[in-house]
């Protein structure tokens, strides 16, 4: 099933109509979705450098227009390390542990207790967007989710043309 | 399929089910291709033919749930649908299945292996006609109450296959009343336990297995009935299976039987390259396990610790669309009743997955082919000691799945598959349970199980559904109060939805609900709380907070008969904010328990007796100040977040309208977010400066000993885990952390014998271990 880039708009934006939704869900999948995807969070982003992969709402891995480099970089324009490393130990972050902290975002008793889960906040640093939250326990190390295999992706999954990606020197 | 020769065996073509299942398995492992099928040639010559033999097999067994469920008497069955029948091929691979609680397309099919390893075939013989149960944790079974009834499928005197009917029943006579109870810690204290015991023939039950088993256990009328719901169904769908083969003949049948599973197993890693990005995703997933506690009785001193149990996940997508899931660094099993055995964690997954990956009709075991699980044997979901119980073995199942939910959504979400994007499942608790003498004088157990209605982890697009769905059931249903009630000699006082209880975020997770039940008409009677108290095991993805946590409410001693004579006011609806509690100052006289003490044992309850059973929320998605104002808003209408969260976590300003309900000032909303942004970056340090203050904290080993002791069990089970631990702190050589060491007993830390060194026994492995 293939859909316009409108419908992929609403979709990105939240407002998809239920029966376009139906449709998506229960058919095999548009293999077209991700080349028309990037066009509308190119369209959607205050600068110029080329998204290479999105890893969430604000943040995206991109081929840096100046050097061909590719970097984390965030919706607010904080580039926060190479695309292979772990974005939030470049980022910023609050732990909450303490029950007043937890119990501005829980009613008590209803929020973890500090003592057997924290949870951290990592925020962009420029804009304050927060981009991940975990909630582990204390002494875990920040957790590096995400190492995709762009190559493959592009390549041999899409078919599509590696974008020209610089190492650093 | 390549017919053999020997003929001595009961497989049709004379093989021994060892020899068919050994033959099946070899050609697995040469080609990669489940049986050796290269070609799927009845598919390939026949598709008509082929999806005609699927759609009438798979209608079938769909129909025989249907059916047979109307005949049992639980409402563990009848109303959440709490049954599932799949058939299988005649080594006990899956072949298709109903809906329901399809986790046991695995299990039964363990059970199915293991009678074949075990030679069943010799002793006790398998015959046309013959019955089968079994509920053995220990061979692959979720927990005991999952009660499986497995009858052999026979064409012209040879085995073609086999079909398995489970259901949830509401007790197994385990230690405390209810299917899922807490008071034991070792699997002699489970209940009744049944090796794939032969418990009929000629299509008739045996007296003695009649007699026997309906003594032990509490609830015996559900027992017997649930009993017939599942042989019903089974020879349901034997019949069916005998016309299909009338019509379309057994050479096709037997075609389909095997190649169905090869088309499984391609159709998986076709979805995997369709749906996501090859590469590495990493996750975590803890439940706590607060044992320490007064209101938790159990038998050994040694089990009377706080814990938390961990599982770290590795999920590797290759290029050819094969993946690998590697839980290295998992928790030891413990002296709880929440161990897995590897085939109810990794058959679990299955049903997750038909929820997002492969959400198709083709449910088989061809999933199972084209999935590589790694579980280290000695963890909690492939315990190596024949004495771990599995009562409740869903405490942390559906705690550590919630974490493969983000690690494939940020395939989905790079992919630009925002529909498929689930930020986790609920917790799915509170389990109200217990039992005594019920309201028709008779001796009785509970299990409400409400909680198959909890909130729904958020989407990319959309929040998350509110108390609609168990990760273990898509089919899930919340039951009518007016069933519980005549299931339970408990009364509802209340149901609401459970403000806040969802996870924050641009989309929110849906939101559990609360139910109010007054003890009446109970005698002898007992109920205790099984759910997450302490850790959230939900966490959010992308910016979108974990969904809250659990804590109990329960009141002994009310006063309410004179309160009600009086015509006072009584505690009703939910206890809508824990913070600012109503109901406790309308009832001066009683004993209340208000805390995070979400695990208990069996507790004295007595008519006018107050428990809540609180239903949790899903995880959110996205930073929550992105979220549209007008529907935090309405959420504060709907009674979906409590008011004062609207500014502290959305940073909404919202006003009182006319008609009683709030609106929103943009203005001050807008100002009040950019606001917040600031109060962030102003309380927030560079992680690496965290870590430099963190790395302090892990060096002089101050952290609870529940934490010490979680990472000191998965350190000594996970070396890998353990190095990369290490490594991430830069911990110096000479920094160790034993569990010898704590403060604790670690009882099976050193010891253990699994059931596999038992004599005659062969136990068959699942999974990389």
């Amino acid at each position: 099933m293939a859909y316009t880039k409108a419908k992929i708009k609403d979709l990105v934006d939240g407002k998809i109509d239920r029966d376009t939704l139906h449709t998506m869900l229960s058919t095999p999948k548009d293999r077209e979705r991700f080349q028309m995807y990037l066009e509308i969070l190119q369209e959607q982003v205050p600068w110029d450098d080329r998204i290479i992969l999105p890893l969430g709402p604000r943040l995206y891995i991109v081929q840096r227009a100046s050097d061909k480099r590719w970097v984390v970089k965030s919706h607010a324009g904080h580039e926060f390390c190479d695309w292979r490393e772990n974005w939030k130990l470049h980022a910023v972050i609050r732990v909450r542990e303490t029950p007043e902290e937890m119990e501005e975002l829980y009613p008590k008793l209803m929020a973890p207790t500090s003592t057997w889960q924290v949870i951290r906040e990592y925020y962009c640093p420029v804009s304050g967007d927060l981009l991940d939250v975990e909630a582990p326990t204390p002494w875990y190390p920040v957790i590096h989710d995400f190492e995709p295999d762009i190559d493959t992706f592009y390549q041999e999954w899409l078919g599509l043309p590696l974008p020209e990606r610089a190492e650093a020197a | 399929m390549n017919m053999h020769t020997k003929l001595d065996g009961i497989v049709r073509g004379g093989e021994t089910l060892k020899e068919h299942r050994d033959r099946l398995m070899e050609a697995t492992k040469k080609t990669g291709h489940y049986g050796g099928i290269k070609k799927m040639e009845l598919r390939d010559s026949q598709p008509i033919l082929y999806n005609k033999l699927f759609s009438r097999l798979r209608a079938g067994v769909v129909d025989a749930r249907e059916t047979a469920k109307k005949i049992a008497a639980s409402p563990i069955v009848e109303q959440e649908g709490e049954l599932c029948f799949t058939l299988y091929n005649a080594a006990g691979d899956a072949i298709l299945t109903s809906t329901g609680i399809i986790i046991h397309v695995g299990t039964m099919g363990a059970a199915i292996k293991y009678m074949i390893e075990n030679g069943w075939e010799h002793n006790p013989g398998i015959k046309d006609k013959d019955i089968f149960c079994n509920n053995d944790s220990l061979i692959g079974n979720v927990h005991p109450c999952d009660i499986h009834t497995i009858v052999p499928i026979f064409h012209e005197e040879k085995l073609i296959g086999w079909v398995g009917g489970v259901t949830h029943v509401i007790d197994t006579g385990s230690v405390g009343p209810g299917s899922m109870s807490t008071g034991q810690v070792q699997r002699f204290g489970d209940g009744y336990s049944i090796t794939c015991r032969k418990i009929g023939a000629d299509d008739t039950l045996f007296r003695d297995w009649l007699h026997e088993s309906q003594r032990m256990v509490r609830t015996t009328r559900y027992w017997m009935l649930d009993e017939r719901t599942r042989v019903a169904g089974c020879h349901m769908i034997r019949k069916l299976v005998e016309e299909v083969i009338a019509d379309e003949g057994i050479e096709a049948y037997w075609k389909f039987a095997y190649e169905a599973i090869e088309h499984g197993r391609v159709g998986l890693q076709a979805r995997i390259r369709a749906m996501t990005i090859p590469g590495k995703y990493r996750q975590v997933g803890f439940v706590d396990v607060p044992y320490e506690h007064e209101d938790v009785r159990v038998p050994s001193d040694f089990a009377k610790v706080d814990t938390i149990m961990h599982t770290p996940s590795e999920m590797t997508i290759r290029k050819d669309g094969t993946w690998r899931l590697d839980f290295d660094g998992s928790s030891r099993w413990g002296w709880h009743t929440y161990n897995a055995h590897a085939v109810s964690f990794t058959s679990g997954i299955w049903v997750m997955m038909t929820q997002t990956l492969i959400p198709t009709e083709m449910i088989n075991d061809g999933a199972a082919y084209g999935t590589e699980f790694r579980l280290p044997k000695g963890t909690w979901m492939n315990p190596d000691d024949r004495r771990v119980a599995f009562s409740y073995s869903w405490h942390f199942l559906v705690s550590s799945w919630t974490s493969l939910w983000r690690g494939l959504s940020r395939a989905y979400f790079g992919r630009g598959y925002l529909e498929e994007v689930n930020a986790g499942n609920a917790n799915t608790s509170n389990w109200l349970q217990g039992g005594g003498f019920n309201q028709y004088d008779e001796i009785h157990a509970v299990n409400s199980f409400e909680c198959a209605a909890n909130g729904v982890g958020a989407s990319a697009i959309a929040d998350g559904i509110s108390h609609a769905a168990a990760i273990w059931n898509p089919e899930g249903d919340m039951g009518d109060m007016e069933i519980w009630e005549l299931a339970e000699p408990l009364i509802y006082l209340g149901r609401e939805i459970k403000a806040s209880s969802g996870g924050a975020g641009k989309y929110r997770g849906g939101c559990g609900f609360q139910s109010l039940r007054m003890v009446w008409n109970a005698k002898d009677w007992t109920m205790f709380f099984m759910g997450n108290g302490h850790i959230s095991s939900d966490w959010g993805l992308m910016g979108g907070y974990p969904a809250a946590s659990g804590y109990r409410f329960c009141a002994h001693d009310t006063n309410l008969e004179k309160i009600i004579a009086d015509g006072g006011e009584i505690p009703s609806g939910g206890d809508t904010d824990p913070q600012n509690p109503t109901w406790d100052a309308l009832l001066p006289d009683a004993k209340i328990k208000r805390d995070k003490q979400a695990i208990t044992t069996e507790a004295m309850f007595k008519d006018y007796d107050l428990y809540l059973n609180y239903m949790r929320g899903g995880p959110g998605f996205g930073d929550p100040l992105e979220r549209e104002p007008q529907k935090v808003a309405d959420d504060v209408n709907g009674g979906y977040l409590l008011d004062r969260f609207a500014d502290t976590v959305y940073g909404v300003v919202l006003v009182k309208a006319a008609d009683g309900l709030v609106g929103v000032d943009e203005a001050r909303t807008g100002a009040r977010r950019a606001e917040i942004r600031k109060e962030r970056l102003a309380k927030a340090v560079p992680t690496k400066a965290w870590m430099a203050k963190e790395r302090k904290r892990i060096l002089a080993k101050d952290a609870g000993v529940h934490v010490q002791q979680m990472f000191a069990a998965s350190f000594k089970l996970g070396p890998e885990w353990a190095k990369g631990f290490r490594k991430f702190w830069d911990l110096p050589e000479d920094w160790q952390l034993l569990e010898a060491d704590l403060p604790i007993p670690s009882y099976g830390r050193e010891y253990s014998m699994d059931i596999s060194e038992l004599p005659d026994v062969r136990t068959v492995k699942f999974v990389d271990e």
